[in-house]
């Protein structure tokens, strides 16, 4: 301090108070001593209510016996789980809903912001009726919509519908066979993975190719014969081991078979209608914002339509498009914790039945709201990673 | 910058300490001037608001007891509708000051989520509804492997049901939904095969069902379901206020003093009836409880004694007609017993 006044004409007393530098330190200084002591008061006077109430703390808790059953299992779980497996498992439920939600809506957004742009007036409409309709629902109502609305007014299980390939549709879910992968089967395996590196090496070959010569090679056909072809050629070859448990009538439901329940059907719809209407709208704008100039420049060019869109105006409105996708996909995995409306046992559902029987009520928040900050921050990683590589390469 | 810091660090501090020494529930309640009673969001017979919107049942009407004993009148509560999930959080935040709302008493509640049970206003047991239309030819528990069954998640019921398929080596495919609205129109409308919760639970969801008479009670009973009122740990006198008032209930009962006759009672010469009606000279066992010493006889006025309580909203008098069975005095073979008043 001293030094600095040295350097200083004005007399020290009053620089001292006004000094800027001095003033900055000094409020910056005040918010975190303020911050600190809230934040403080708040840890302790929880503690010491918890204290006072006698209930108990800490995550201990997690290694005990659960006790209860969960209905959508993607690890093994039963009631002689502990309370994290519980929790466990609810959070890979909620990626599996998520994950199939983005995959999905996005599907669909594309094609209907690409829709919303149609020169045919039939096609432009729907794909508008639909965005106003769905965007305009609180994602709950939709939810159940689908619910209520649609999956519960199925017939019972005995009066199943009856679909192709041996499915059934009912109100306890979706029903289609399950394959049954016989020995020699791991031969299907390593042809398609053969398959898509094949697929790969060709796509990289004829761009270099195309780069090299301006001739084009068939990438699309030989691609598909690759990874279609080579795993059907193992299954011939391995002696046809593939078999398939078909669902079958008892008591209650219908056995055997791989069921989709109607809780985990309902919601994948419903988040991927739901949030398909605001991708639409992104890709809408992302598409009409790139220039009109460079349609016609490239058509100037001699492009044809479908490759002016594929290599010209689509990596020009991905730009515009991924960052506000990326919030799209982080609302997408945060509603899918209304599961717990129609009981799909997500995070949100499994940790809280784990605080109620439990009743550490804290910790359990706590650690669902760390997931599912975890989830979004990685969700937002991995997207950024994916529009640096999309961003415009300036030379 | 000095002075400042110490200035919030004290001033947090006092904060704390006010926080920490929070009035005793009674003084709470009689400065606010009503109860907040936490009960279900619409059991038929324990609580459950009528046309009228005024909340009925044996557990309403247990909130009602203690506010007679505590105000004189049992018109001073209030009713806050929890779900299974919520209640013990409002318990133990004070949002409610007691939780009548059919809960299972067990040693867990009672000791690590810093509750009180007070006793056992209704014993019950957990049992299994079916729609007996849908699947002729099960009349037995033990005949449901395979089956959906609809439950309310964080309750005993879910525990016990894992339990009950694991030791009798069933399958079953749980369908859990939290709010008992939720299981009650998913059974409705056939998601599940079982419905199962505490049986007396199962004979009033059954009349709010679409056809009541298609569906069946299945005998078994699988476990113990005490259901009790419960209080916050570390305050005593708001405890025994509670508790007395559960057994102020029982011993009119057991003295045969009614809503109808608590008035020409209190003129009796039987030295216990007017010991528990405060018509003894120089009696304290009231104020002692922090109560006026006529507390017994608000409490009969504002609900009548558990027989009354148990009759109009479960039994004979009301559309469950549920028999009073283990809940009978144990004068009358039943568990229900209450410790002398004196």
């Amino acid at each position: 301090m001293a030094s600095q006044e040295i350097l200083r004409e004005e007399p020290s007393r009053a620089s001292f108070v006004n000094d800027p530098k001095v003033r900055s330190i000094f409020f910056q200084v005040l918010v975190v001593v303020l911050l600190g002591a809230g934040v403080w008061w708040i840890v302790q006077n929880t503690i010491d209510n918890l204290a006072r109430l006698h209930i108990a703390s800490g995550f201990g808790f997690l290694r005990g016996r659960a006790g209860f059953d969960i209905s959508d299992t993607a690890i093994a779980y039963s009631s002689d789980s502990t309370y994290g497996r519980a929790i466990v498992v609810g959070f890979i439920n909620t990626l599996i809903v998520a994950g199939a939600g983005i995959v999905t809506a996005t599907l669909i957004g594309f094609i209907l912001g690409i829709g919303r742009l149609s020169r045919n007036w039939l096609i432009r409409k729907i794909c508008m009726v639909y965005v106003e309709i769905f965007r305009n629902i609180p994602p709950l109502l939709v939810i159940f919509f689908w619910y209520s609305g649609v999956l519960a007014v199925l017939p019972i299980p005995r009066e199943s519908i009856n679909l192709p390939f041996g499915s059934f549709l009912n109100q306890r879910g979706f029903y289609f066979p399950r394959a049954v992968w016989g020995d020699g089967s791991w031969l299907i395996f390593v042809a398609l993975l053969v398959g898509i590196a094949m697929a790969w090496f060709v796509a990289r070959k004829a761009r270099q190719r195309q780069m090299a010569t301006g001739q084009q090679f068939p990438v699309f056909w030989t691609s598909l014969a690759l990874v279609v072809g080579l795993p059907l050629l193992a299954y011939a070859l391995s002696g046809f081991p593939l078999t398939f448990d078909f669902p079958k009538q008892s008591t209650f439901n219908l056995t055997g078979g791989f069921q989709v329940k109607p809780e985990f059907l309902s919601l994948y719809l419903a988040l991927s209608c739901y949030t398909a209407a605001f991708i639409a709208e992104i890709v809408r704008a992302g598409i009409v914002g790139v220039s009109k100039g460079q349609t016609e420049a490239a058509g100037a060019l001699g492009l044809r339509p479908g490759s002016i869109l594929r290599l010209v105006v689509v990596p020009q409105a991905m730009r515009i498009i991924i960052p506000p996708l990326t919030s799209q996909y982080l609302n997408l995995t945060k509603n899918s914790s209304l599961a717990i409306a129609i009981g799909y046992p997500d995070l949100t559902a499994t940790a809280g039945t784990v605080l109620n029987q439990t009743g550490q009520a804290i910790e359990c928040v706590l650690i669902m709201m760390v997931v599912y900050l975890v989830l979004s921050l990685l969700t937002s990683a991995v997207m950024n990673v994916v529009n640096a590589r999309m961003a415009l390469v300036e030379r | 910058m000095k002075h400042i810091a110490i200035g919030i660090l004290g001033a947090a501090a006092l904060g704390l300490t006010a926080t920490a020494a929070s009035a005793g529930t009674l003084d709470t309640v009689k400065q606010k001037g009503f109860i907040q009673c936490g009960v279900s969001t619409g059991l038929a017979g324990f609580s459950a608001p009528d046309d009228k919107g005024d909340w009925q049942g044996i557990d309403a009407d247990f909130c009602r007891a203690v506010a007679g004993a505590v105000f004189g009148d049992g018109t001073k509560v209030k009713f806050t509708p929890l779900s299974a999930k919520e209640r013990f959080t409002a318990l133990q935040s004070g949002e409610v000051d007691i939780l009548s709302r059919n809960t299972t008493w067990t040693i867990n509640r009672d000791t690590a989520l810093g509750l009180n049970f007070i006793g056992v206003t209704y014993y019950d047991g957990q049992g299994f509804m079916i729609n007996a239309k849908k699947l002729p030819g099960v009349n037995s528990a033990l005949q449901l492997s395979g089956a959906a069954v609809c439950v309310q998640s964080g309750t005993t019921t879910e525990l016990n049901l894992a339990d009950y398929f694991k030791s009798n080596k069933m399958e079953y495919n749980p369908v859990v939904f939290e709010k008992l609205e939720e299981v009650n129109a998913a059974y409705d409308a056939g998601r599940c095969d079982v419905y199962t919760t505490d049986q007396s639970g199962l004979y009033g969801i059954r009349l709010t069902l679409g056809a009541p008479a298609d569906h069946v009670v299945l005998p078994e009973i699988i476990s113990k379901e005490p259901l009790g009122p419960a209080v916050r740990q570390g305050d005593d006198q708001w405890y025994h206020i509670v508790k007395w008032t559960y057994f102020a209930l029982l011993q009119a009962e057991e003295l045969g003093i009614t809503k109808a006759n608590v008035e020409e009672m209190k003129a009796s010469d039987n030295p216990e009836i007017k010991r528990v009606l405060g018509t003894e000279p120089e009696t304290k066992i009231g104020t002692d409880l922090g109560v006026s010493n006529d507390w017994v006889v608000n409490i009969v006025k504002a609900v009548g004694n558990y027989g009354e309580m148990f009759e109009r909203n479960v039994g004979s008098g009301s559309p469950l007609k549920i028999a009073r069975g283990i809940n009978a005095l144990w004068t009358k073979g039943g568990l229900q017993y209450a410790p002398p008043i004196r």
